[in-house]
């Protein structure tokens, strides 16, 4: 080990100093070292000290140790838990400079879990630890529970996992309660007040449907399903809760990858530039910054295209270049004079880091010649080939644009609803893919529909649209069936 | 406030907190690979004599299956600016989505297939086996031809052997001896001191008897013109199994294929399996042939002597009476003989059928099962192992144990 704790604490003191100055509001922060072993079994607990067991945590452990064993990719530098207070690890065979730099770079991790509002309004921070605490100890009194036992209590964490991530995204929109939905269809069926209502035609009463469950789709599938079906058992129905409440806590971080990972570098960045280094720490500094922050041709990396887009923000606001679009009335004023933290463009910053997520910052930020600068384009699959479509080009550039925003957080993850539990009179489950262009996988979409079957013991029906044409996908024995619409 | 760093403790200090979970993930991949075990047979030839042959298992049950997009979703990426539309990002066809799906955490598409040699699928397969007695039976001690050990010395031998170090040994010895028996000063630069005869030592190679493991398989298979392609696969498989089972356990091991019909003839691998012979079927044929073949080149004595015979069960009414009395025979000179029945889906209601005739055989390393379909193979091969045990019956129901066997054919 090249450093000692008191050595990191002075370090820490120093970098603390500028997070103060630059403003930045963060929770307590705690640090654990650990040695490359435990971070592995960190990064296949997705960090948590305590997690719940199931196997594929065992297989998330030994795939990282098999990349990790024959250098195909190394560990990350820095993982930290979105708690209060704020848990990081250093891993304790990296050089000091590597500490310094983590530490810096987590603290704007740390800005953000406590800022932006995806996090505060989505996750609990002060009882994160706790509740996967909670949720471990549950589980595990499940697996020795002689009338559970593991099979059973894994089988269900399987199907849980299938459709974990399909729930709602944006935590910030509060969920109505069935009383207000109802309330809200009832409204909705009421004519609307018309001036005109004389020479218009009375259009015609629909009276809304209250018998139908659920009263409007829902995206939330496990909470769906522990809630209407009335057969499982408490522990299974717990089960699905504790998956569904952990990856509620994961939503905000799939969401903001690109910002958070961008804000992190950004601070790292100037906290580093400004902490003096001895010239061998800064010539490493450049080099790891490098390592990190690089672009991924073919590919894209989020710590890049995010640290180049706060940047961009900062500077155009500072140039009053706001955009056509995002116009800022404020007068023009002489960067030069103003204190660093007190800048339109550092303003500016502040602000987006606590309104926004990857989708709209991309949508909101990201320019035609920064796209440009970075060299972005579309590919799609033609045949056996990924394919280049379009670049950003005058003509190109929204098309590439729109298909990144898609393609980021949970813009991967198709949309499915529940339309009905009880289609067809006889409680087969109606699920409906909300179709934006992007085909289901068939064969995931047939075992997944296996698994939210197992939970549901009853037929689970899938609508969606299979090149073009309305399908119907059902499990029959087997194989799956695909009906035209 | 200030930041709190904890120090690190060492990992001994810890529990290993994924050891289960990677357990659990472990026994998933077995047990994949077990439920597989029919489709990987179908596609080995029989004698995968290479060990390191790497065979492709597809591991379905440890996908983690979920929602994805499929083929046609595009992907933005960056790129260094030479891209023009139409270019080629990547070759090929990749399974799942390739890279340069953009930023952002894709859920994780996993193509989980995992390659494994042949060999350590084999010792998956016989892993929890819980294999019976074989393990204990005494090795058969031989006189192994190519095994020789150095064992000693001679003074007389041939050059190579020559032990030099004990030669220069014997030669200063004897010097030492003569300038103190003699006061003759040897030492002087004019005096000579040559090697003598009595000084040579030569090493002794003796051969060794070594514990030999010799085993061979018989593979007897019908080949006459009921014997159709199914049929023939699900008996191939099960020599495959059981060929690996014996290679396991001896270092060396043969295996004879004898293809009957109404006559038995020793062929090799590839006629055994691909050519179809027409007529009739005399199963005691199959029988002397085998005991011919033991009797030639596999005396009991030296040899562990498996053998199994795979027929559809129409056997010409009159050779029934022959075919116990060989059967018999070769229960008596095998480790193990077994009979199995190969009747795919529902054959069974109108051909005929050996069970009740060899049902009347009495000793204990007999056995026979009847096999319809591919997941049959794997419980049938158990049991027969198992039969040392003396249990007969399997739980799958679908295994005639010898005792059992009997019982029915009693009237």
């Amino acid at each position: 080990m090249s450093f000692n704790i008191e050595e990191l604490g002075r370090w820490d003191d120093k970098i603390r100093e500028l997070v103060a100055r630059y403003g930045l509001n963060c929770y307590p922060q705690e640090f654990e070292v650990c040695d490359h072993n435990e971070m592995l079994g960190y990064m296949a607990y997705t960090g948590m000290p305590s997690h719940y067991p199931h196997w594929s945590y065992g297989k998330s452990y030994e795939r990282q140790k098999t990349m990790y064993d024959y250098g195909v990719s190394g560990l990350p530098y820095e993982m930290v838990i979105n708690s209060n207070p704020c848990l990081a690890y250093l891993m304790r065979d990296n050089s000091l400079l590597l500490q310094v730099l983590t530490i810096s770079h987590v603290y704007g991790h740390n800005d953000f879990f406590a800022n932006n509002f995806t996090f505060t309004s989505g996750t609990d921070a002060k009882h994160v630890l706790e509740m996967f605490k909670n949720a471990a100890n549950r589980v595990a009194s499940y697996h020795e529970d002689p009338s559970i036992g593991i099979d059973e209590v894994e089988d269900v964490v399987d199907h849980a996992h299938a459709i974990s991530y399909q729930r709602s995204r944006n935590l910030a929109i509060q969920k109505l309660s069935d009383e207000e939905l109802r309330k809200r269809a009832w409204e909705r069926a009421q004519p609307s007040a018309d001036p005109w209502r004389d020479i218009h035609p009375t259009p015609e009463y629909v009276a809304p449907d209250f018998t139908k469950t659920p009263a409007e789709p829902v995206e939330d599938l496990l909470l769906f399903i522990a809630r209407y079906n009335p057969y499982l058992p408490e522990w299974k129905r717990d089960i699905l809760q504790i998956v569904d409440q952990q990856t509620q806590y994961f939503m905000p971080q799939m969401e903001t990858k690109i910002m958070n990972e961008g804000w992190a570098s950004y601070w790292h960045h100037k906290i580093l530039n400004e902490l003096r280094l001895p010239q061998d720490m800064h010539l490493e500094l450049l080099v790891r910054h490098n390592q990190v922050l690089r672009p991924h041709p073919g590919g894209l990396n989020p710590y890049h295209l995010g640290f180049v887009m706060w940047h961009d923000i900062e500077r155009r606001w500072n140039e009053g270049d706001t955009g056509r679009e995002w116009t800022d009335d404020s007068p023009k004023v002489d960067v030069s004079t103003l204190d660093e933290n007190d800048t339109p463009g550092r303003r500016k910053i502040f602000e987006v880091r606590e309104s926004d997520r990857d989708q709209s910052f991309l949508r909101r930020f990201l320019t035609r010649e920064l796209m440009d600068e970075l060299h972005l384009f579309q590919h799609e699959r033609r045949g056996k080939e990924r394919v280049v479509t379009k670049v950003s080009n005058e003509e190109g550039w929204k098309d590439v644009r729109d298909t990144l925003i898609k393609s980021v957080g949970t813009g991967s993850i198709p949309v499915i609803k529940v339309e009905d539990a009880d289609f067809g009179r006889n409680r087969t489950l109606y699920l409906k893919h909300y179709h934006d262009g992007r085909d289901l996988q068939l064969e995931y979409a047939d075992h997944t529909l296996r698994h939210v079957a197992r939970l549901w013991e009853r037929e689970v029906v899938l609508e969606t649209s299979i090149n073009g044409k309305g399908s119907l996908l059902k499990v029959v024995g087997d194989s799956l069936k695909i009906e035209r619409l | 406030m200030s930041t709190i760093f904890r120090p690190y403790t060492p990992t001994s200090q810890r529990s290993d907190r994924s050891a289960r979970d990677r357990m659990r993930h472990r026994q998933k991949i077995k047990d994949s690979i077990r439920d597989n075990i029919g489709d990987i047979l179908a596609e080995e030839s029989i004698i995968g004599r290479d060990k390191d042959k790497i065979i492709k298992v597809p591991i379905r049950s440890v996908k983690e299956y979920r929602f994805i997009y499929g083929e046609n979703s595009p992907g933005a990426a960056q790129g260094d600016g030479n891209q023009k539309p139409g270019d080629v990002v990547e070759q090929g066809n990749q399974d799942g989505q390739g890279q340069g799906q953009g930023a952002g955490s894709q859920a994780g598409v996993d193509a989980f297939e995992t390659d494994i040699t042949l060999e350590e699928l084999i010792a998956i397969m016989f892993d929890d086996l819980e294999l019976p007695e074989l393990e204990r039976k005494a090795l058969k001690s031989v006189l192994s031809e190519d095994a020789r050990k150095r064992k000693g010395h001679r003074k007389a031998g041939i050059r190579p052997r020559l032990d030099k170090r004990a030669t220069a040994r014997n030669r200063i010895r004897r010097k030492l001896s003569v300038k103190g028996s003699r006061g003759v000063d040897v030492e002087g630069e004019e005096q000579r001191f040559p090697f003598h005869d009595d000084d040579m030592s030569y090493f002794h190679i003796a051969p060794t008897t070594k514990e030999a493991s010799n085993a061979v398989v018989f593979c007897i298979m019908d080949t006459s013109g009921s014997m159709g392609t199914v049929k023939k696969y699900l008996a191939r498989s099960f020599y495959f199994l059981l060929y690996q089972f014996v290679r396991q356990k001896y270092a060396n091991v043969e295996v004879v294929f004898i293809a009957h019909h109404t006559e038995a003839k020793e062929v090799p691998e590839t006629d055994f399996f691909h050519k179809v012979e027409s007529g009739g079927t005399y199963i005691s044929s199959g029988y002397r042939k085998a005991l011919d073949i033991i009797n030639d080149r596999y005396h009991p004595s030296l040899w562990n002597i498996y053998a199994f015979h795979c027929s559809d069960g129409d056997n010409f009414y009159s050779d029934n009476e022959r075919a116990l009395q060989a059967a018999e025979e070769l229960c008596k000179v095998c480790n193990l003989f077994g009979y199995g029945e190969i009747k795919p889906s529902g054959s069974a209601y109108y051909s005929g059928s050996m069970l009740e005739v060899f049902g009347q055989i009495q000793a204990q390393n007999f056995h026979m099962i009847t096999i319809e379909k591919k997941e049959d193979l794997w419980e049938g091969f158990r049991s027969f192992l198992m039969k040392d045990r003396g249990s007969g019956v399997s739980a799958h129901g679908k295994v005639f144990g010898n005792s059992e066997g009997a019982a029915a054919a009693a009237p």
